[in-house]
This record gives structure tokens, C-alpha cells and sequence, in this order.
């Protein structure tokens, strides 16, 4: 990552220090991680633990009934209308969200990188929705994007005819597999241009260090052999983009997996839970219907989700440190 | 030459075009926040007000004004008692190398990539037998904690950049553990500081979940007050909009005066070392 070099002054030795036996220092380092740890380990770790364990029981009411249930919390959830439904809308969602954080990131980066003036102001207005609440952007956005006002308003002074938004509860392509519509949410659609106004700010940012951090040379090499623009692009920096690339999925997925708090407050489940996910259904199974167990156990499968490309990803960034 | 300013100039308008995009919802905020309730109609809702009135903003500052203080009374404290752990932490795991350090490191940062749903019933559990439910000192607690994990991450970076040759002198001189961390490193940390304090403090302002699965009102942060507001069928949009306007002040006020080093706390979650 590209940051500037700390202006490191000498020390000030004037001061006398105390002499001490270095061996002494040697568990320092351990005891001073030791409250972080603990507290993680409780509140992570065994936090999990204990969440997974009350998947497996049958407390789905107000009383706490922690008698063994095996797997019946985990086939509920998995035939459950709602759960398929936002396994459905998790998917596109993510997949949409991070098309568009990259592709609108990367072209704004390549924009900003052409040596122009006022760039720390463009920088900055690009970058100034991550420094409000997920819960601003819904309620702004249900606004803006509500059918009878907002952008289709000037839509409709443009002469076309503007869609539905969030309260489209069209498919596209629609698909019927039992009681469940497959395609992607026309409704969803709505929630993807909010979380791309909202989070594209940080996949320009990373990706302006990318290109940054390709030596000139190499651009000017391309150049020298008379390559176009558009060569240069695919066939010089686009290929020293992959770990950047790389880094920005990773990170916008597991954004992606937590998103909440936006569509609590911009659309809700929606009708026939066309914008639901993992995260509301958890939340509203748990705390509105006291079906802890199977609230549980949906918050368990989100966190194998997770894990399945956190963990390989931070493993190998920690491998490529040494 | 020609060919040039042709590019030029197709940058810069893809530029500003871009960025009114980006701007267009401040825009509707702004204005809308500006009107009266006589005055907003939904087929004027693009249109400048004919007059600029403080009702909206008076209103929402009237049910806001007392979330405003729990948040500030929550996200201040929550983010120097992080901050602190985030450093100490990060001093011992780059300054001090010892077998299993980066073990350690994992641990820790693997707290960032959960989500919190898979924390959330045994949490409600514990702060409620601690008596901390429905309390900001419970969520000052809770920010804390899962906090940690960025913190140490901001700070081991910051302080990997600081060269190792420093302490080695310190060493030989018999300075021990906490002598060099009190005037060599803590001299050096006010960046690190700022920065994992900016991302904190914007973090804990703008949680949702949390703030609404642990309090109550009167207790409740300005993001669950904001989501009240708009959730009832009764608040008119643009006491709505000054709302949500509200809402935002604090961290976009950091974000322009301190923005660089919030952008640096961005690009510390990006998890590179």
C-alpha cells in the first residue's frame, strides 16, 4: 500500500532510562496482547461457539429450550421459502455489487490518474458516501428511487417511462424452480446503485495505488513500441491490476455478506422477499418470531459463506508478508 | 496537439459529469431539508426552494437532539479505548517478534471478517446477566471489542513503517518494553492515532445493528432515530431528509477537514501488510 514515510526523529536519549534485564521484556509482548485476546476469544470465538451450539437445539420460542434437535433447524431454514429466496438475492446481489464497485472504481481510478487538476477535490467527492451510515444511503435512496417521485421524475420529463425500483417484482430471467423464482430481482437492481454510490469510493481509492505503483517504464515501454491506449491498457496495466483486483473482492464480498442496516432501512424484505437476505432474515427470525434456533442457524451457514473466501484470503496475504 | 486537447477535455467532462452523479443525492438533501412542510410537494421535489426555511431542520434537531448525545457519549469513548488496544497491540506484534506472533495476528484480524449475526443471540445473552443491555456503556463495550481487530491492523502497519534500527540502540541501551513504547513509539503514533481514530469513531457513528439489537429508547443512537423517523408513515420527507442530514454532520465534517487520513484508514482494510 502506498503511504507516505514517516518522518522518523531520533530519539531523545537525554533522558536517563532504567537499565533492565532484557530477558525480562521477553513475555512483555504476549501479556500486552493477552486482554485483546481474551476479550476476542469470548466474544468471536466463543460467541460463534455458542451460537452454533443453539443450532443444534430446539429453542424456538421465548423459553430457552436447549434440548438437542440435531440438523432440524438447518433443514427448516434451507426449505424455507424466504431462506432460498435470499440465497437467490444474496448472489446476484453480490455479484452485481461487485461488478459495479469494480467496474465504476477502475474507471474512475484511470480517469484521475491522467495528471489532472482539482484531483484531490474529484478524490474526494468520490469518496465522501463512505463516511455516512448504510441507514442514511437507505432512506435517501428509497427517495430517490421511489416510483412516483425522485429520478423518475425526471425520467418522465425525459419521456421515458421509469421502472418500478424496489417495488418491481419482476424476474429477469424468470425462472420457476418449485415455489421459487430464479433471475435476478429487477427490485434488487435498486438496492445494487445505491451500495455502488455508497461503496465504489474505496475500489477507486485502492485501485489509484495499483496504478500508481506501476513503474513508469513499463507504461512508457508500451508506448515506445507505438501501442495504442487501448493495448496498453489490456495488455500492461490491466495485468498488474489482478492483486489489486483480487483485494477489492474479497473485501466489497465480505461487505457485500454484512450488508444490513441499507436494506433494513431502504426496502425491507420486500414483497415475496425480493430484496431480503441472510442478514434481515437472522435478525427478524430471531428477535420478531423468537425462533432462536433457526435464527442461529441461519447466521451459522452466513458465516461458512464468509469464511469459505476470508479465511484462504487472509492466510495468503499473512504467507506473502514473510 | 489537437488530439491532445480532444482527450483533455473528454476527461475532464467525464470527470464532472461523474461527480454530479455522485453529488445529486446531496443535492436533493440539501434542498429538501430547506423547505417547509407547506412548500414540499413530490412533483417540485428537484426545484430550488423558493425560499429557504429552517422548519425541517428544526423538527428533525427536535426528536434527534437526544440520540445525539448517546451517540457522542458512545462513539468517543468507544474509539480512544480501541484505539489504545490497537496500539499496543500493534507495537508488541511488529517491535517485538516472537514465535507465533503472526498466529496471533490471525486471530485477531479473522474478527473483522465475521458477521455479526453469528454473534448476535449470545451477546444479547451476556450483556443482558452483565446488566449492561439497553445501556451506552454496554455498546461502548461492544464497539470496543470488535473493534480491536481494525485497530491492530491500522496500527501494526503504522508501525512496521517505523525502521527497527531506532529501537536497536534503545535496546543495547537497556531500555526495556514499555520504556521504548512510552518515548520512542508513543512520540512517534500521533498519525496512527488520528487515523485509527477517524475510522473508529465513523465506524461506531454508523452502525445499525448493534445500536438497534441493544438498546431501547431513551438509549438509542441516531441511526436507529434516523430509521424511526423514517420508518413512520406520518413524518413528512422533508423533516426525513434534514434528518438524515443530521445524521450525517458529524462524520462528514471529519471527513473534509481530516480527509486524507480517513482514506488511509480505508486503504488499511483493504488487509495488505
Amino acid at each position: 500500500m502506498a503511504q507516505e514515510v514517516l518522518p522518523v526523529k531520533a530519539p531523545k536519549t537525554s533522558k536517563p532510562l532504567r537499565r533492565r534485564h532484557r530477558t525480562g521484556d521477553s513475555w512483555m509482548p504476549i501479556l500486552t496482547l493477552a486482554p485483546s485476546i481474551g476479550l476476542l476469544a469470548i466474544f468471536v470465538y466463543g460467541f460463534i461457539g455458542w451460537s452454533g451450539y443453539v443450532s443444534f437445539t430446539n429453542w424456538n420460542s421465548f423459553i430457552p429450550t436447549l434440548t438437542w434437535a440435531g440438523f432440524r433447524n438447518y433443514v427448516t431454514v434451507l426449505t424455507s421459502f424466504r431462506f432460498q429466496s435470499d440465497l437467490r438475492n444474496i448472489f446476484f446481489f453480490t455479484i452485481l455489487f461487485i461488478l459495479g464497485v469494480l467496474v465504476v472504481g477502475l474507471i474512475l481510478a484511470l480517469l484521475i490518474d491522467q495528471k489532472i487538476r482539482a484531483e484531490s477535490l474529484f478524490r474526494s467527492i468520490f469518496i465522501f458516501p463512505m463516511a455516512i451510515s448504510f441507514v442514511v444511503t437507505g432512506v435517501i435512496w428509497s427517495w430517490l428511487l421511489n416510483p412516483t417521485t425522485g429520478v423518475n421524475l425526471i425520467l418522465k420529463s425525459l419521456g421515458i417511462p421509469g421502472p418500478q425500483w424496489f417495488l418491481s417484482t419482476r424476474f429477469v430471467p424468470t425462472i420457476h424452480l418449485g415455489q421459487l423464482s430464479i433471475g435476478i430481482p429487477i427490485a434488487l437492481l435498486a438496492v445494487v446503485l445505491a451500495a455502488v454510490w455508497q461503496m465504489s469510493g474505496f475500489s477507486m481509492a485502492v485501485y489509484l495505488g495499483g496504478l500508481r505503483a506501476i513503474p513508469e517504464e513499463l507504461k512508457e515501454a508500451a508506448r515506445m513500441d507505438g501501442a495504442s491506449a487501448w493495448r496498453t491498457f489490456w495488455s500492461v496495466i490491466f495485468p498488474n491490476l489482478k492483486g489489486t483486483t483480487a483485494t477489492i473482492v474479497v473485501v466489497e464480498a465480505a461487505a457485500s455478506l454484512k450488508v444490513f442496516g441499507l436494506i433494513y432501512a431502504m426496502t425491507g424484505a420486500g414483497q415475496d422477499f425480493t430484496t431480503d437476505m441472510p442478514n434481515l432474515n437472522m435478525f427478524q427470525t430471531t428477535f420478531s418470531g423468537d425462533a432462536f434456533a433457526q435464527g442461529a442457524a441461519i447466521a451459522m451457514l452466513l458465516l461458512l459463506l464468509m469464511a469459505a473466501f476470508t479465511v484462504p484470503y487472509v492466510l495468503s496475504v499473512l504467507r506473502g508478508e514473510r | 496537439m489537437v488530439m491532445r486537447r480532444i482527450n483533455r477535455t473528454l476527461v475532464y467532462g467525464a470527470l464532472i459529469v461523474a461527480a454530479i452523479l455522485y453529488l445529486l443525492p446531496v443535492y436533493v438533501v440539501v434542498i429538501t431539508s430547506l423547505k417547509s412542510n407547506a412548500s414540499v410537494s413530490l412533483a417540485q421535489m428537484w426545484n430550488f426552494p423558493t425560499h429557504a426555511s429552517f422548519a425541517s431542520l428544526r423538527a428533525a434537531w427536535a426528536q434527534l437532539a437526544p440520540n445525539f448525545g448517546n451517540s457522542f457519549y458512545l462513539a468517543i469513548p468507544a474509539t480512544l479505548f480501541s484505539a489504545a488496544l490497537g496500539a499496543l497491540n500493534g507495537y508488541a506484534l511488529t517491535k517485538w517478534k516472537f514465535r507465533g506472533a503472526n498466529v496471533l495476528f490471525f486471530v485477531i484480524l479473522m474478527g473483522l471478517f465475521i458477521p455479526y449475526q453469528s454473534v448476535l443471540i449470545p451477546l444479547l445473552r451476556v450483556m443482558d446477566s452483565l446488566g449492561l443491555y439497553n445501556s451506552i456503556p454496554g455498546l461502548i463495550l461492544v464497539h470496543t471489542v470488535y473493534g480491536i481487530p481494525i485497530t491492530t491492523l491500522i496500527f501494526r502497519n503504522f508501525y512496521s513503517l517505523i525502521p527497527d534500527d531506532i529501537l536497536e540502540a534503545a535496546k543495547i541501551d537497556g531500555t526495556g518494553y514499555w520504556g521504548i513504547f512510552r518515548h520512542i513509539i508513543l512520540p512517534l503514533s500521533m498519525a496512527g492515532f488520528v487515523v485509527a481514530g477517524i475510522w473508529q469513531f465513523t465506524q461506531v457513528w454508523n452502525n445499525f445493528l448493534f445500536a438497534v439489537s441493544l438498546t431501547n429508547p431513551p438509549n438509542q443512537p441516531v441511526t436507529v432515530a434516523l430509521v424511526n423517523i423514517a420508518g413512520s408513515q406520518t413524518v413528512q420527507w422533508n423533516v426525513q431528509m434534514a434528518s438524515a442530514l443530521l445524521v450525517s454532520l458529524p462524520t462528514l465534517v471529519v471527513y473534509i477537514v481530516l480527509g486524507k487520513y480517513f482514506v488511509r484508514g480505508l486503504l488499511a482494510g483493504a488487509v495488505k501488510g
